[in-house]
């Protein structure tokens, strides 16, 4: 097959299209979760985190019980759950009027644990990947080579990478759980590990506000599900077609 | 032939460096040294019998890793029937001192030290705060 330039890079950019989740529905690959028995999803009522300003006890415990370093160039800096602000965190839904309620205010994020999600279709080793049982988007830090591929596709910017060896960044080790080398990606895991124990994630027990609300979207009856039913959310870049497993009251 | 004294004189001089880590054990009398491991206080039986643990403890920890980090599959029953959480730091360091048993054997047989504690942590020595 001959390709001119022009058609050679039109089919480029449809590749790189498709990696970036910009298609509406990603088809095949390996981001499909259409047999997960459960999605475990996460609700973050923006209004009770605003209620008490300057509060940051799911982060530090998230970080606290994942050994996430504490770097603070913003160029090297590890983060699985952080403040952003809401203008950024919604960028695309904005109307002078929600500008105006939100105040551009810091709003938590995290990995989206998306449906289709495009970390997963770029990932070369099978590092990453939709876990079939529970929808988790994990990490397996044994295979990941540090090709960054997945921070590239990620729309949300919610992987980092270890620039450093992170060991001496860390205050306070925990042993139970690992701590990464430098060479490789990390995010948030929903804290599968804690899952396993039949406990909630980290920052959603931390929450003085009760303003995270986790659990099964797939069951019908959970405080999640009715939560959603009973509330109006949004989700971040929506557009994308990765649909997030992150919902904003805001 | 003339230099038939040089000949067997450099022969058995060789011979005599080649054997000599042999003459110095029979001289001093010193039977082959097994590691010096210390055992766990609080428990006798591991999860694999001994022989098989020394033969094949690393396949074991890679099946483990695959089981809980890609399977969601967290306990592993014992030969005896015993049920135990597969996790390095957890279940098999909370019996074995890391340095006085891990670190001991595979310094004694030569083995460098897998990159699992690249990342795993010592809790001993995290409890310190060291590295």
């Amino acid at each position: 097959m001959q390709l001119s330039g022009g058609s050679l890079l039109a089919l480029l950019g449809r590749e790189a299209a498709t990696a970036l989740g910009s298609s509406p529905r990603p088809d095949g690959g390996q981001g499909q979760a259409a047999s997960a028995a459960r999605q475990y999803a996460m609700v973050i009522d923006s209004r009770k985190c605003r209620q008490r300003p300057g509060c940051t006890k799911c982060l530090d415990a998230c970080h606290q019980a994942h050994n996430v370093p504490y770097i603070e160039d913003p160029g090297r800096k590890v983060d699985w759950i952080w403040e952003a602000p809401a203008q950024d965190v919604f960028s695309g839904q904005q109307s002078p009027y929600i500008q105006i309620t939100l105040k551009n205010e810091p709003v938590p994020v995290l990995c989206n644990h998306c449906e289709y999600p495009p970390c997963v279709r770029v990932c070369p080793t099978g590092a990453t990947w939709k876990r079939e049982t529970d929808g988790i988007v994990m990490m397996d830090w044994h295979r990941c080579i540090g090709c960054k591929y997945c921070i590239v596709a990620c729309p949300y910017g919610a992987r980092s990478f270890n620039f450093l060896d992170p060991r001496p960044y860390i205050k306070h080790l925990n042993a139970e759980f690992p701590t990464r080398r430098e060479g490789v990606v990390e995010k948030c895991n929903f804290c599968a590990e804690r899952l396993a124990e039949g406990k909630l994630p980290a920052c959603v027990e931390a929450c003085p506000e009760n303003a995270m609300i986790f659990g099964d979207i797939t069951d019908f009856h959970s405080e999640i599900s009715k939560l959603l039913r009973a509330r109006d959310t949004i989700r971040r870049k929506p557009e994308l077609g990765t649909q997030p497993n992150v919902f904003y009251i805001v | 032939m003339r230099d038939r004294v040089w000949i067997l004189a450099g022969l058995a001089v060789f011979v005599a460096v080649i054997t000599l880590p042999a003459w110095t054990r029979l001289a001093t009398l010193r039977q082959s040294r097994s590691p010096d491991l210390v055992l766990p206080a609080n428990q006798k039986d591991c999860v694999l019998p001994a022989s098989q643990m020394r033969a094949t403890h690393m396949k074991l920890l890679l099946q483990w890793r695959d089981d809980v980090v890609r399977k969601d599959v967290h306990t592993f029953k014992a030969y005896d029937g015993k049920v135990y959480n597969m996790s390095l730091t957890s279940t098999c360091l909370s019996c074995h001192n890391k340095t006085e048993f891990c670190d001991r054997c595979h310094s004694y047989a030569g083995v460098s030290m897998p990159s699992c504690w690249d990342c795993h942590l010592d809790p001993r020595l995290a409890a310190g705060g060291a590295k």
